[in-house]
C-alpha cells in the first residue's frame, strides 16, 4: 500500500466511523455524560488507536497530518469522541517521538499496536492548577522500583483508559519544573475518584478527578526530560489535534446552517432566505478558521524533525496563537450558525439543533485557558524579536 | 574577562533566577532547570541579562539549552559581545 493510499484509508475510516457510529450516539453521550464506548470500540476494531506506531514496531506508521484529518472527521460527528481520540494520540505521539531509545517503550508501543490500548493523560495537579510545567508529586524510587501518588483534578476517560501518562517531579528533592513523564499501567495503579464530570460541554470525555497511586519500574519513565517532550511534541501536537477537531465541530455546525438555508430556499423559490447573507459570512469565517488550523498543521509538519526549531520561542508563539485563535473562532462560528438556523437550531429535537455544538465549542477556550496561553505569549514577546 | 562575565551572570541569576538553591552552590556546569529555573523565570533572566550586558539575544538563542547552565549563558554572551574568542 502506498503512503497516500494509507493516508486515505485512515481518514476515510475515521469519517465512516464518525458518520455511522459516533454521530448517532452523540446526543445520548452528551445527555448522559457517558463514555462514547460504541465509537471507541469501532476505532479500536479498525486499529485506529495504534495509528502512529511506526511500521517497524508493527503499526501503520501514520503521520500527525493523517491523525489530524481523522480528528477533524470525528469532530464533525461527536466532539467528545474526537477529543478522546486526539488526547490518546497526543500521548502516543510523545512515546513515539521520545521513547524509542528505550527497549521498554519500543516493546510497549509494539503491544499497543497489537492490543489497541487507550492511553489517558494526567498532567494537571491539585495545587498547581493548569500549569503543565510544574508538578508537586514526585517519583519515589527504591532501587529499580518507583511509586508516584498524584492528586489529579481532571483525567479525561481515566476510568476507561488502559494506561495513563502522568507528569511528576524527577525525585522527591527535585524542583517543581524538573519533571519527567511516567507511564502508569492500569494493573499497577489505583484510582480513587475525587471529582465528578458534570459540565456544560465535552461531556463524553468523562474527565473525572482522581487520586492516582501508581507503581512500576524505572523503565516506565520516558527517557527524555519532560520540558523537551512538552515543547517538541505534547504542546504542538495538542494544539494541532485539538484545533483540528474544533474545526470539524464548526464545520458540522455550518453544515447544519447550510442545510437549513437550502431547505428554506426550496420552500420559497425565487426569494433569497433571510439567513442566506449571514450564512455567507459564516462560511467565510469557517474558511479563515480552516486556513488557520491547516496552516498550523503545516507549520508543525515542516519543523517536526528539527528539535532546535520546535524548542524555539518563535514556534511556541505560533502554536499558542494557533490554539488561541482557533478556540476563539469555534464558538463564534457555531453562534453564527445558530443565528442562521434560528429557533430550529435552538431546539434540541430538530435536525438543525446546535446546542451541543455550542456547548462543546465553548470548552475550546477553557481547556488550557486562552488567558494562560496568551500570558505565556506576552512573556515570550518581551524577549522575542521575530528576527 | 571570562571571570567577570561569570560573576555578572551569577549576580543576575541570584537576583532574577528565583532558583530553589543558592547560586553560590552551583558550578558553571550545573543544570539551572534542575536548580529550579522555570520557563517564566527564564524570560526574566533573559531580560535582565540583556540589560546588564547591553545586548539583545537573537531568536536563535532563545532556547532552553542556551540558558541551561552558567557556562551555556557565558558562551552565548561571549558570542554576542565578541569576548573570549
Amino acid at each position: 500500500m502506498t503512503p497516500l493510499a494509507a493516508a486515505g484509508s485512515l481518514v476515510d475510516t475515521a469519517r465512516r466511523i464518525g458518520e455511522a457510529v459516533a454521530a448517532p450516539a452523540a446526543d445520548a453521550v452528551d445527555r448522559s455524560a457517558r463514555f462514547p464506548h460504541e465509537a471507541m470500540a469501532a476505532l479500536r476494531e479498525e486499529r485506529m488507536l495504534g495509528a502512529l506506531v511506526p511500521r517497524n514496531l508493527g503499526g501503520p506508521g501514520a503521520t500527525i497530518k493523517e491523525v489530524a484529518a481523522s480528528c477533524e472527521a470525528l469532530g464533525r460527528s461527536c466532539a467528545s469522541t474526537a477529543m478522546i481520540y486526539a488526547m490518546h494520540q497526543i500521548e502516543v505521539a510523545c512515546l513515539v517521538r521520545h521513547g524509542l531509545s528505550s527497549p521498554y517503550f519500543r516493546d510497549y508501543l509494539a503491544q499497543l499496536a497489537q492490543h489497541e490500548w487507550l492511553i489517558a493523560s494526567a498532567t494537571s495537579e491539585r495545587g498547581v492548577g493548569g500549569d503543565l510545567r510544574r508538578s508537586i508529586c514526585a517519583v519515589e524510587a527504591d532501587g529499580s522500583r518507583i511509586r508516584v501518588t498524584k492528586q489529579a483534578p481532571v483525567v479525561s476517560y481515566g476510568e476507561e483508559a488502559d494506561d495513563i501518562l502522568l507528569t511528576a517531579r524527577r525525585a522527591p528533592d527535585a524542583a517543581p519544573a524538573d519533571q519527567v513523564l511516567v507511564l502508569a499501567r492500569k494493573a499497577d495503579m489505583r484510582l480513587t475518584r475525587t471529582g465528578e464530570w458534570d459540565t456544560l460541554g465535552m461531556r463524553g470525555t468523562r474527565s473525572l478527578g482522581f487520586t492516582l497511586e501508581a507503581s512500576g519500574s524505572t523503565d516506565q519513565i520516558v527517557p527524555v526530560p519532560f520540558p523537551d517532550v512538552a515543547s517538541q511534541t505534547m504542546l504542538p501536537v495538542s494544539h494541532v489535534l485539538w484545533t483540528s477537531l474544533w474545526l470539524g465541530l464548526a464545520t458540522d455546525a455550518v453544515g447544519r446552517a447550510r442545510a437549513f438555508v437550502r431547505a428554506e430556499a426550496r420552500r420559497t423559490p425565487g426569494a433569497v432566505p433571510v439567513g442566506a447573507l449571514r450564512l455567507a459570512e459564516t462560511v467565510a469565517e469557517l474558511g479563515a478558521m480552516s486556513a488557520t488550523v491547516h496552516g498550523g498543521l503545516a507549520d508543525f509538519e515542516q519543523h517536526q524533525d528539527d528539535p532546535e526549531a520546535l524548542g524555539g520561542m518563535g514556534f511556541a508563539l505560533r502554536m499558542n496563537n494557533l490554539k488561541a485563535s482557533a478556540s476563539r473562532m469555534a464558538p463564534e462560528i457555531v453562534t453564527k450558525a445558530l443565528a442562521v438556523c434560528g429557533i430550529s437550531g435552538y431546539r434540541c429535537d430538530s435536525p438543525y439543533a446546535l446546542g451541543r455544538h455550542l456547548r462543546d465549542a465553548h470548552g475550546a477556550a477553557l481547556m488550557i485557558s486562552n488567558d494562560r496561553v496568551l500570558s505565556a505569549n506576552a512573556a515570550m514577546l518581551l524577549v522575542h524579536k521575530d528576527d | 574577562m571570562a571571570e567577570r562575565i561569570t560573576d555578572d551572570i551569577r549576580a543576575v541569576l541570584g537576583e532574577h533566577g528565583r532558583l530553589a538553591v543558592d547560586v553560590a552552590s552551583l558550578t558553571d556546569q550545573s543544570n539551572l532547570y534542575e536548580a529550579g529555573l522555570t520557563s517564566h523565570a527564564s524570560v526574566t533572566l533573559m531580560l535582565a541579562l540583556e540589560e546588564r550586558f547591553d545586548i539583545e539575544f537573537p531568536d536563535r538563542m532563545l532556547r532552553r539549552g542556551a540558558f541551561a547552565s552558567i557556562a551555556a549563558i557565558r558562551a552565548g554572551l561571549e558570542e554576542l559581545t565578541g569576548a573570549g574568542a
